[in-house]
């Protein structure tokens, strides 16, 4: 075929009648199609296979939740500094990267019920000797009295040394209220990974994250790093991780959590958790 | 507009100014330094093919691969972990003002080199005729002349490199550029704290522009009609 300007404009007109169809026959089809953004490089909740397919407990748990609530979805990797003000731009529907329920992001944005208990601590290289007291016990920060014990236990192998952390996270803030005027140097990356990266590589003394990701982390480097100090919970780190969703918007919250909620009556949660986890993270709702 | 919090971002970001003030001052100083030795070597044949190898591979690739090479790369390496140079490269802000150095030196070796070409071969003649010695002609006559051929070109570099400090926040510095970022996912008020950030970069580089401008009067008064 010979390319005129008659067909080249027949052709463009008939590109657009096509994606003014397009739109037309997903609703015909009377299902709901949501967006959904994640990291896919927090492990094991959500990362990314080298052929860009993202996969992991949410992705897995997601998959489920569309099943059971009847929707269309899509999942798109985002940095997750700007992913929060995406949501609220409207880029996408709602957030699935292990984002923890707190009183500041209350304030823009709405949760679906929480999927994991949470929890945080620290990681250290075993060769550094940095060894923190109350491994393997949990520490509310709503309780005044045990959090300063804790604290300053904590704050006293710390001092002097410097300690990563994700920007922005409940573990940022964390460091920020507790230890950043006792001494310790905080260093923040703009990815989870780095933090690790950077522990590795001798640059930091410890990082702090939650014990999901930690232990993810852990499996590959039994032999070199460790989980020291104890896991600490409510207060700054929140009430768990759940779907975050725009600031309103309840249907699609209220379609999460049924699902969800009905995910941790059959049992399902628990079983996507040990097969993704080891163990069980997951409340019961 | 909220002003109130203009305001409080603004001296926020201003408390990064003395680190982007730093290592864009020292990269410019290294880089000068390191790009004299690169145009004494092109004076030989080995040292001219060196040079331009040097040029070629960190004018070729982008800056923030290199920052990440310097940062991430070598400390994979047992030996760097182990050897005596660790405690510098151990530091985010000694492996960022390496790249910077390293990275202006081959784009400000390459204006120098400008510079060298345009000398008239007989001023360089008249000043070994009067009995100047060869490095009395290169501080004399050469270099100033030189210098002031590159001029222009190089405050270009000048304003390059400040503005490529920001890329130094990738590597956890917090310079204006990496308290911005870390202000912006905290308050995820994106606009406003990007905004403020980039009036301290145009403010950074006007003041350049005014002073290079003002360096090219100095130093050319016959093309502006005043008297030396």
């Amino acid at each position: 075929m010979k390319i005129t300007r008659s067909t080249f404009l027949r052709m463009g007109l008939a590109a657009i009648a096509g994606l003014a169809v397009a739109p037309a026959t997903a609703l015909a089809q009377g299902r709901k199609k949501y967006v959904f953004a994640t990291e896919g490089a927090f492990p094991p909740f959500n990362m990314t296979r080298p052929n860009g397919e993202l996969y992991g407990f949410e992705l897995d748990m997601l998959a489920e939740i569309a099943k059971r609530a009847d929707f269309d979805y899509e999942v798109i990797s985002q940095a997750w500094d700007g992913m929060i003000q995406g949501l609220i731009d409207g880029k996408y529907n709602a957030v699935v990267d292990s984002v923890s329920v707190t009183e500041k992001r209350l304030e823009v944005v709405d949760f679906s019920l929480p999927y994991t208990t949470g929890g945080s601590t620290f990681v250290v290289l075993k060769e550094s000797g940095v060894e923190l007291s109350g491994t393997g016990a949990f520490v509310d920060l709503d309780d005044t009295k045990a959090t300063d014990a804790a604290i300053t236990a904590i704050a006293g192998v710390l001092d002097g040394k410097t300690v990563g952390v994700h920007v922005s996270t409940i573990q940022a803030d964390f460091l920020n209220k507790y230890l950043a005027d006792k001494g310790v140097t905080i260093r923040t990356y703009q990815t989870g990974p780095e933090v690790y990266q950077d522990l590795l590589n001798g640059r930091l003394d410890a990082g702090i994250a939650s014990v999901t990701n930690i232990s993810a982390f852990l499996e590959k480097n039994t032999e070199t790093a460790k989980a020291t100090g104890p896991s600490f919970t409510g207060g700054v780190m929140g009430r768990g991780s759940a779907f975050v969703v725009q600031k309103g918007d309840a249907e699609l919250a209220g379609l999460l959590s049924k699902a969800l909620k009905s995910m941790s009556d059959d049992g399902t949660l628990v079983e996507l958790s040990k097969k993704w986890f080891g163990m069980v993270v997951t409340p019961a709702l | 507009m909220d002003f109130a919090f203009l305001s409080s971002i603004f001296t926020q970001l201003l408390k990064g100014l003395p680190l982007t003030l730093n290592l864009g001052v020292l990269a410019l100083v290294g880089g000068f330094c390191l790009s004299l030795i690169l145009n004494l070597m092109r004076t030989t044949r080995v040292g001219n093919a060196l040079a331009s190898a040097y040029v070629f591979v960190f004018r070729g690739t982008p800056l923030l691969i290199q920052i990440f090479m310097i940062y991430y790369g070598l400390a994979g390496f047992g030996f760097i972990r182990h050897g005596f140079l660790w405690p510098f490269l151990r530091e985010p802000y000694w492996c960022g003002l390496l790249a910077l150095i390293l990275n202006d030196a081959a784009y400000t070796s390459e204006i120098l080199r400008g510079g060298l070409r345009a000398v008239p071969r007989g001023a360089v003649e008249a000043g070994r005729v009067s009995g100047m010695t060869r490095l009395t002609v290169m501080r004399r006559i050469t270099l100033p002349i030189a210098v002031r051929q590159a001029l222009p070109a190089y405050s270009n570099e000048v304003i390059s490199i400040l503005k490529s400090t920001a890329l130094v926040s990738t590597i956890t510095l917090m310079e204006v550029t990496g308290i911005a970022r870390a202000a912006a996912s905290e308050t995820w008020r994106a606009v406003e704290i990007f905004l403020c950030a980039a009036a301290i970069y145009l403010a950074l580089s006007l003041v350049v522009t005014r002073l290079s401008a003002w360096a090219e009067r100095r130093l050319s008064p016959w093309q502006f009609g005043e008297t030396p």
